[in-house]
């Protein structure tokens, strides 16, 4: 049975667990490069994993469209899953997407070529949601910016090539640009628009 | 200096208690029963349904109730409801061509396929009270006839036939403009103006409307056809990829049929206004109609002198829910704006005095 | 069958239950005497969706309004899977269609379902439409000038 697959593995209490999902992503946004654990108890189609999913059944709906990487956006599984669980449509094309999610950050487009939002509307912008191996055994990322005291140091993989260039021309674009959220499997960590990387003059 | 002042929690409390009171009347009547509300004041809950743009006729009646009839509070009270909802999707265009027709009127054709039908009008009633309502008398039923069954072809395709008219309207962009997600921009596209234009508030509709008819904003209107009756709502289904009924919602359309002139941009033809709006409501619908068609004098390249072709004036203030939050807040407390208020005019006063008497000036009698 | 012919009947099963009266549903199903184990996968919830309409009656698409509506999905001990959406806010009837949806994926349960349920709703609904058709028609205007059949 086709279906079957699809409407399994969601949030068990759809209220209580997207409260809290959103919750952690909130303050993951509010503290960037905090990990903040996820436990949604969910099970999800491979290769999406349970925190970039948990993530997705919480922001996305009806009025967001999801971009999936190319490798997740054929897989029928997956899209059926997010269709019943979110109701919210694919886009095309990263720049229509207000949500993205990446399993394989190595095969994203570049940043820039997502939603980056209007100068009066920067938050028309793309959330994109990377699917992390680890938040904490790939090359060290040193963090500065609004919400952290002096800096903050994060060490995910796989990032995508010419991550931290990439990451300046997003930040040189304030207040326009858009916000990372890094998922690995049980945990999730954000970087949004106006957290700098570096050896953080701040 | 701002004093932050707390209190008033038991007058509110007796207020509302009092106020429950009062909506329920007297108690040796039978209480309303939301069937009555729907069925006999049907025309009530479509203006509800209409203004607070959810169509659910048994949570119309409901805020009727609630709102002891007072329409406006109702449709306030059912858009506060509206935004506990999460929104599944959007449904399949209606087809209003293939409506269930319940009444439909042509100005335009005398003998237009399908007829006129009159439907359940207040038309060519004498408006006069009638006191065997008072009671409770049964009315006769209907009369009922075989039909001819030929559908009621749309008028504005029998001029189209001819070339005469404009098509229907193409907005040309690929996003639908949707003003309960994005906030409103001028100039707007003539989607989201319809859109504002459906929950707009009858009354100011009806007065922009007929001050096109008076001349500001001449745009010579007939009433090429109204048509009231139900449709069905379809729906893709995103878990089956199927496209199913969802069940059925009555709506009224109106379509303006205007002179035209003829401009740089179009030939001399007929142009067309557009109304479309939940229930039985065609007062509401021509109402639309003919905003919609005097604000697209932009667009057809006519002069603007008039408030009905103003956009920005017509959407922003008709939005009924929005009037009545700004025009009612005034009765909130203002008590600090209004102390820094009298210390104004009682300085400038003070001025003023002084400049008439001399330096000299009177003493700060004002205080 | 082909999938496609399967896929429309399933799409018209759903269409006439959803067009149903949920009174008359119930009624009916408890006729049918089963009573499925069965789990909610979600719901029923009530939400809303958006309602559109054309410009000009068929030009471009315009939102007009929203409608309240309540959507089910249910598995049954077989697996076999359900889902339902129909206006207005009667859990029950989402319920019940969608335990429809999933039955009816049994050739045979289908058309018992079809039978007795789907037929006889689909009839009533008829029934009320020719009623009203034929109410509607009595108030068509008979010009003087036209000619009449009568004779």
């Amino acid at each position: 049975m086709a279906t079957a697959h699809i409407v399994e593995g969601g949030f068990a209490d759809p209220v209580f667990a997207s409260q809290s999902v959103f919750r952690a992503v909130m303050d993951a946004m509010a503290r960037p490069g905090s990990v903040l654990p996820i436990d949604a108890g969910i099970s999800p189609p491979a290769p999406l994993n349970a925190a970039a999913a948990a993530v997705a059944l919480t922001l996305a709906d009806g009025d967001t469209p999801v971009w999936l990487e190319a490798e997740m956006a054929k897989n029928e599984a997956v899209a059926g899953w997010l269709a019943f669980h979110t109701g919210a449509p694919l886009a095309q094309m990263p720049s229509d997407a207000v949500f993205a999610i990446a399993s394989n950050p190595a095969h994203l487009p570049p940043l820039t070529g997502f939603a980056l939002g209007t100068q009066e509307y920067p938050d028309r912008s793309t959330t994109v949601i990377l699917q992390m191996a680890s938040l904490s055994d790939g090359p060290v990322l040193r963090l500065s910016g609004p919400g952290i005291r002096t800096t903050n140091s994060i060490a995910p993989r796989p990032l995508p090539g010419h991550f931290e260039m990439q990451w300046q021309a997003i930040n040189d674009l304030y207040p326009r640009g858009l916000d990372l959220v890094l998922a690995a499997p049980d945990a999730i960590a954000c970087l949004p628009r106006t957290t700098r990387i570096g050896n953080g003059e701040a | 200096m701002y004093v932050a002042v707390k209190g008033g929690e038991a007058a509110i409390r007796n207020a509302h208690r009092l106020l429950a009171d009062r909506r329920r009347g007297d108690r040796s009547l039978p209480s309303l029963t939301l069937g009555q509300i729907a069925e006999q004041l049907a025309l009530a809950c479509d203006r509800v349904m209409a203004e607070g743009s959810v169509y659910d006729r048994e949570l119309a009646a409901l805020a009727i109730k609630q709102a002891r009839g007072d329409l406006i509070e109702a449709i306030f009270l059912l858009r506060a409801y509206r935004t506990t909802l999460p929104r599944f999707g959007y449904s399949e265009p209606i087809d209003t061509g293939a409506m269930q027709v319940e009444r439909r009127v042509s100005a335009t054709y005398k003998d237009l396929p399908g007829g006129q039908m009159l439907g359940p009008t207040f038309d060519y009633t004498h408006r006069l009270l009638d006191p065997s309502l008072a009671g409770d008398d049964a009315p006769d039923d209907p009369e009922a006839r075989e039909g001819d069954g030929v559908p009621a072809m749309r008028v504005s395709d029998i001029l189209a036939q001819e070339g005469l008219i404009e098509a229907d309207g193409e907005t040309g962009g690929e996003e639908i403009g949707d003003l309960t997600r994005t906030p409103m921009e001028f100039p707007m596209g003539r989607d989201t103006r319809l859109q504002a234009l459906a929950r707009g508030d009858e009354g100011f509709l009806l007065a922009l409307g007929y001050s096109t008819q008076r001349g500001y904003a001449r745009s010579h209107p007939f009433v090429g056809e109204i048509r009231i009756g139900e449709v069905e709502v379809e729906y893709r289904m995103p878990e089956l990829g199927l496209t199913v009924s969802l069940g059925r919602i009555r709506v009224t359309e109106c379509q303006m049929v205007n002179q035209f002139k003829g401009s740089a941009k179009a030939p001399p033809q007929f142009t067309r206004g557009y109304g479309l709006v939940f229930g039985q409501s065609e007062r509401k619908a021509m109402a639309v109609a003919l905003c919609d068609r005097a604000l697209r004098a932009d667009e057809l390249g006519e002069d603007k002198f008039a408030p009905a072709q103003d956009e920005e004036f017509v959407i922003s203030h008709s939005d009924n829910v929005q009037a009545t939050g700004f025009v009612e807040h005034l009765k909130l407390p203002h008590y600090v704006d209004f102390q820094a208020e009298l210390d104004l005019v009682r300085r400038m006063r003070g001025e003023h005095a002084r400049k008439q008497g001399g330096d000299e000036a009177m003493p700060e009698a004002a205080e | 069958m082909t999938d496609n012919s399967v896929e429309e009947t399933r799409a018209q099963r759903l269409s006439a239950l959803a067009l149903a009266d949920g009174k008359d549903l119930l009624t009916l199903w408890n006729g049918l005497g089963i009573d499925p184990a069965c789990e909610m996968v979600r719901g029923p919830e009530t939400g809303l969706i958006a309602l559109r309409g054309r410009i000009g009656g068929g030009g471009s698409p315009f939102n007009f309004g929203e409608a309240t509506a309540t959507r089910a999905t249910v598995r049954l001990d077989n697996g076999a899977v359900g889902h339902a959406v129909t206006l207005g806010r009667d859990r029950l009837k989402a319920k019940l269609i969608a335990i429809l949806d999933a039955l009816a994926q049994d050739n045979e349960m289908a058309s018992k379902i079809d039978q007795e349920i789907v037929t006889p709703l689909t009839a009533a609904l008829a029934e009320r439409d020719a009623k009203r058709k034929a109410e509607t028609a009595a108030t068509k205007v008979d010009f003087f000038t036209m000619v009449r059949g009568e004779d």
